[in-house]
């Protein structure tokens, strides 16, 4: 089947990246605030609201399909699973893992038991509402996408305003108090931003999929940057492109429910991320480690050789040998000769500085293995070595 | 002495922080009970008490950090919520996770935010605060260093960067020399002594007895009521130490503390 872009499906691309834009960013502030499983307890508590409100249309006369009806009860029983989480952690002594698992499995129980019997009513057969569990696009008028669209440019926006007393209170929630943030206020803003994500969410990525385009992003971003103010942009544009692709592809199999091919393209670029971020993927730590043995064997085979010892180990002699170090059979070459002095001289120094409490500090510039010249300039290097032969 | 009804305004006016019938309690048994601290101006003032003594609370309590049950705080005179911007308060080191995504620089800016607010972007002037701050406290070289391989003693410095961001009149310190190298601790102290110099008011929790009478003029003991409070040479005594510490310290032990200031 080839990809047509009609004006559909370009509305459902359009409002299933913007909604990636909002979850990536609000997602940000639940993982830097360690609290990305409160998403979860948030996303799957709509359940019962999304049931009670249709059931509540179908009492007043109507078909209970209304949009604006479905989302506004899977707001308010997703607010009242908030809450409830919120007190059992403040007055039990629950940590809140465990009161989201409780609240979590308790809400979205209740909601099934509700689900099974609106399918069992006459006028639940056709409502679609089990759609709403993993999402879709098939269905999707004109007024639903711009809902979504609207509902996530929002969030975004309020992100953007807040995220620099987000990030401040995630990191240093006493110093944010001291200031005089309001930090329940900034928590319970973050809360009302995630509630909108997966209730804006709920037609395009389902209830029980949104949590992981709301985690996803973050923890992707996190690999890509060390820096909290990189990592919002790169969260939005990870769960942007995440919507964007998920929902073009999902044209093209209209049966897979869309939420589950949307976060099936945040969790590659999640797997692509882990093998070849440079900050903290798979691929540059294994590279950082073998660079960094390398760099203990060479240090240690140069100071073996220069105190004269042999070496022992197979792989030291390999490594001297293939930088030149030392000959194929074992006797330094000149290159090796003046490393190993150096090595040794710098081993000297060190030991007299760390004998010296005042060099403590200058001392701690140096990271114990590379030349010394690399964490110290000429003139340093030479005040050392006047006070080390004045000493000896 | 219990006064629980009085006017913020009968506080002492040339007080950079005074505290009237402080009462805090994390559950039923108080954490801190009825405590009167008036902070001399351009002081040095130790806070010191054994272990769940109250010391932190006292400070998180006074910036309203947590909530207190009963009692009144004045700053420079003032409430505190028209005063916030001239108090830089340092919490524990431990207190933050510093595997958090974030370089020394973007934290020492963190103590800018009150001048910036929500949205305002980073200026030249910022970058050259911050830089200054680093340099104060000797990190300068390390501003774009991920605050995750920081040692201990880098941590607090750039902690203690981040409040000279502030540009505070009255410094709120816990536990600043806690977990750091002999190197560090020295330059902490010269700081907050060049502070002292500089006009400012410094307050810290301190836990180590033996660098009290060297590194502060001022002492206020607690053991969830206060003490005793006022000048080193007055309050420092072992009568004092005996009723905040209890058995846990011996006469002789005290002797040599009191010993120690005077070499």
């Amino acid at each position: 089947m080839a990809f047509t872009l009609t004006y559909n499906v370009a509305l459902v691309m359009f409002g299933a990246g913007l909604l990636g834009v909002a979850a990536g960013v609000t997602g940000t502030f639940m993982f830097l605030r360690k609290r990305a499983l409160l998403s979860d307890a948030i996303s799957h508590a709509t359940l019962p609201g999304l049931c009670g409100g249709f059931m509540v249309m179908v009492a007043l006369g109507g078909s209970g399909r209304a949009l604006e009806g479905l989302l506004l009860g899977s707001a308010v029983s997703a607010a009242l699973g908030l809450l409830a989480v919120n007190f059992l952690k403040s007055q039990t002594r629950l940590s809140e893992d465990a009161a989201i698992g409780a609240v979590l499995s308790s809400f979205f129980g209740l909601g099934v038991v509700m689900l099974t019997v609106i399918q069992n009513m006459s006028a639940g057969r056709q409502a679609g509402l089990d759609q709403l569990l993993l999402g879709s696009t098939a269905a999707m008028l004109r007024e639903d996408a711009e809902m979504i669209a609207i509902g996530a440019a929002l969030v975004f926006l309020v992100g953007f305003v807040l995220h620099r007393a987000m990030t401040l209170t995630a990191f240093d929630e006493n110093f944010a108090r001291a200031l005089g943030l309001n930090v329940p206020l900034i928590d319970a803003a973050a809360m009302a931003l995630v509630l909108a994500v997966t209730v804006a969410g709920l037609k395009i990525v389902g209830l029980i999929l949104i949590v992981a385009l709301l985690i996803i992003p973050p923890v992707t971003a996190r690999l890509w940057s060390n820096r909290a103010a990189y990592i919002w942009p790169i969260a939005g544009a990870i769960g942007g492109a995440s919507g964007l692709i998920g929902a073009g592809l999902s044209s093209l199999a209209p049966d897979l429910p869309t939420g589950a091919i949307i976060v099936l393209v945040a969790a590659g670029f999640f797997l692509v991320s882990f093998l070849v971020a440079p900050a903290r993927g798979a691929l540059a730590s294994a590279m950082r480690h073998r660079k960094f043995q390398r760099r203990v064997h060479r240090r240690q085979g140069l100071l073996a050789l220069a105190q004269g010892y042999r070496i022992l180990e197979p792989y030291t002699r390999k490594l001297l040998q293939r930088e030149g170090y030392v000959r194929a059979d074992g006797v330094m070459t000149e290159r090796g000769q003046s490393a190993a002095t150096a090595a040794q001289r710098d081993e000297a120094r060190v030991a007299y500085l760390r004998s010296k409490p005042d060099y403590a500090e200058f001392l701690s510039r140096h990271d114990g293995l590379s030349d010394l010249s690399r964490a110290f300039t000429r003139d340093e290097l030479a005040h050392i070595d006047t006070r080390m032969e004045a000493a000896s | 002495m219990l006064r629980l009804h009085q006017n913020d305004q009968t506080l002492d006016p040339q007080s950079p922080l005074a505290i009237r019938g402080l009462s805090v309690s994390y559950g039923e048994k108080p954490a801190l009970f009825s405590v009167d601290l008036t902070v001399a101006p351009y002081s040095m003032t130790a806070i010191v008490g054994p272990n769940g003594a109250g010391k932190s609370t006292l400070l998180k309590a006074a910036l309203g950090v947590v909530p207190r049950l009963s009692g009144q705080v004045s700053i420079f005179g003032r409430a505190l919520a028209s005063e916030r911007h001239r108090i830089a308060y340092v919490p524990q080191r431990a207190s933050v996770d510093w595997d958090f995504p974030a370089n020394v620089r973007d934290v020492v800016l963190m103590g800018l935010y009150g001048k910036m607010g929500l949205l305002r972007r980073i200026s030249r002037d910022d970058l050259a605060i911050a830089e200054d701050a680093l340099a104060q406290v000797g990190m300068q070289d390390f501003a774009h260093r991920q605050i995750g391989q920081l040692s201990g003693g880098q941590q607090q410095r750039i902690f203690l960067a981040r409040a000279l961001a502030q540009n505070a009149d009255l410094y709120l310190l816990d536990e600043p020399f806690a977990g750091v190298d002999a190197a560090t601790e020295a330059a902490i102290i010269t700081l907050l002594k060049k502070l002292k110099d500089a006009g400012k008011t410094v307050v810290a929790v301190h836990h180590d007895l033996s660098t009290v009478t060297a590194y502060f003029d001022h002492v206020a003991m607690i053991n969830t009521r206060l003490i005793a409070q006022g000048p080193v040479a007055q309050v420092f005594t072992t009568a004092h130490l005996q009723e905040a510490y209890g058995g846990r310290l011996a006469t002789a032990q005290i002797d040599r503390l009191r010993e120690a200031g005077h070499y």
